[in-house]
């Protein structure tokens, strides 16, 4: 099972709807995934300034004081806002590296969600309702998005386990199915030096994805040597800083539909998350093809 | 005419009074509006009634079918007809994947496209398809008669037994045991009632090719024992 949802908005008076219009999006495929949901959201960004979405365990105690210390260690501004297990730290571009590693030293038990110039991730256990309320994400507005409530599998119900996984800045992935070679793979990687948080087979796929991009491939390039190397089900959609991508193995067990109109290209795992859209009635819908990599950009 | 409306009733109640109508009623016609993509509309009925589904449906829609006749003006999810015994199911839309999977009877008809493993099992069901269908169709098909105006993906018909898959366009690739075969007069007739029955005009049996099994896997061969 799991549920996934993206949405894509092309019409710009949209875009402060992107939040309400995705929550909605997954909170209609709730039975689809119980356990735990997320959602990556990407907004406007600052010039030369980057976001750093953080979790933790105990926020009231991590959070206190934290941009002051960081400001104080990298010797420049930083603003925090929190949003309850959450908060996303702005930071100068150029050091984004060095408050990221500065992050982890001054506050140990905080994890990194995700970096870059315009995305925030948030993601909990819990009812995707429980989620967008938590974190107020029907107030967000962004350019795209995506989303995804999970039903474990291969992995236990955690915060790391949840989607959406970050494979780079301004990158992330969520994933529907299970992977049956991901021990292998993850094995691979660990001789490459990449570390792992998690048992879970989706955080494999993003590290595998992460890592073919480091050795100079795009995007596009990665996932299509993703459907020759994971072994399994999956369709995953992977969003970036100008848009988001698809892709189904070659089997296409996992359903996936999706839906373009003048305003928006959307995906759903099922129709239900596109039922409301506005002019769905109107929208070209249709199932992307298995072992095929779609890509929607601005 | 009994209108249900799914935006404001549960579709547990739909599926009850569907349930609940008697042989010989008068309740033959029902439409339901905003469907808005629920799992399991108009499913198990056993009544020759009439259900219009006004929009697009989840999975599952006409489950179990027997008698029923139901359109859906819209597209349907996952195993639309899954199972069905008798009656007749119209999608005007697409169909997502296993379109009339195991079905034993009846008619299922989609007027766009069918997405993979349309016909999975299928055991006696007729199939017509308008438009496309996806990979993996008809898949261990023991009878029955799949129509495909367009054409057909990757693995048609593997491990096929006596199911009759006629397609008319191309056909990507053929499944394990799955041949062409010759159309002799008693296919053309069965397809030319097939086609008439789908309301399938300007179309003639003659532009078909039929696939069936070559037989070749209904016994162990020991050849193959290393494959094991």
């Amino acid at each position: 099972m799991c549920g996934i949802v993206a949405l894509f908005l092309k019409d710009k008076s949209l875009e402060p709807q992107l939040g309400s219009l995705l929550s909605d999006m997954l909170i209609s495929l709730t039975d689809r995934g119980p356990d735990s949901a997320g959602i990556a959201v990407y907004g406007s960004g600052t010039e030369n300034r980057s976001k750093i979405t953080i979790q933790s365990p105990s926020p009231t105690k991590d959070f206190s004081g934290l941009a002051a210390e960081l400001a104080g260690k990298i010797g420049a501004k930083a603003k925090m806002v929190v949003k309850s297990t959450h908060a996303v730290i702005d930071v100068p571009a150029a050091k984004l590296n060095e408050a990221r590693n500065a992050i982890t030293e001054l506050r140990a038990d905080t994890r990194v969600m995700g970096v870059g110039d315009v995305v925030e991730i948030y993601k909990e256990v819990g009812l995707p309702k429980t989620v967008v309320e938590r974190f107020d994400l029907t107030k967000m507005s962004g350019t795209h998005g995506i989303g995804h409530t999970r039903m474990a599998t291969e992995s236990a119900v955690t915060t790391m386990g949840a989607h959406p996984f970050s494979t780079g800045p301004d990158q992330c992935l969520v994933h529907n199915g299970s992977l049956s070679n991901h021990n292998n793979v993850r094995r691979e990687l660990v001789r490459e030096g990449i570390r792992f948080e998690t048992e879970n087979d989706t955080e494999v796929a993003a590290a595998y994805i992460s890592s073919k991009i480091a050795r100079g491939l795009n995007l596009g390039e990665a996932l299509e040597h993703s459907l020759e190397d994971l072994d399994g089900f999956f369709t995953f959609v992977v969003g970036t800083k100008s848009g988001f991508g698809v892709v189904r193995d070659p089997i296409a067990c996992k359903p996936a539909i999706m839906a373009k109109t003048d305003q928006y290209v959307a995906f759903g795992t099922e129709y239900r998350a596109l039922a409301n859209l506005p002019g769905i009635e109107q929208a070209k819908v249709w199932e992307p093809e298995p072992s095929t990599v779609y890509f929607w950009e601005h | 005419m009994q209108v249900f409306d799914l935006a404001t009733a549960p579709l547990r109640d739909l599926n009850q009074a569907l349930h609940h109508v008697k042989n010989g009623s008068n309740e033959t016609a029902w439409e339901v509006l905003n469907p808005k993509g629920s799992h399991a509309v108009a499913v198990g009925l056993d009544q020759p009634i009439i259900v219009d589904v006004r929009g697009s449906v989840g999975y599952y829609c006409g489950g179990m079918n027997a008698r029923g006749t139901i359109t859906v003006h819209g597209s349907a999810g996952p195993g639309v007809g899954e199972n069905m015994m008798s009656g007749a199911i119209i999608v005007k839309g697409d169909a997502s994947q296993y379109a009339g999977a195991t079905g034993n009877g009846g008619l299922l008809v989609i007027e766009g496209n069918a997405s993979s493993r349309c016909g999975i099992s299928m055991k006696g069901i007729n199939i017509v398809v308008h438009g496309n269908i996806g990979h993996m169709s008809a898949f261990m098909a023991q009878s029955g008669n799949l129509v495909v105006l367009g054409d057909a993906g990757d693995a048609l018909g593997d491990s096929i037994y006596e199911a009759r898959l006629f397609v008319r366009g191309k056909v990507k690739s053929l499944g394990a045991d799955c041949i062409a075969k010759e159309m002799r007069p008693q296919h053309i007739e069965i397809l030319r009632d097939l086609l008439e029955h789908a309301g399938v005009s300007g179309v003639k049996p003659e532009e078909f090719t039929r696939y069936g099994s070559a037989r070749t896997l209904y016994n162990f061969n020991i050849d193959n024992a290393d494959a094991y």
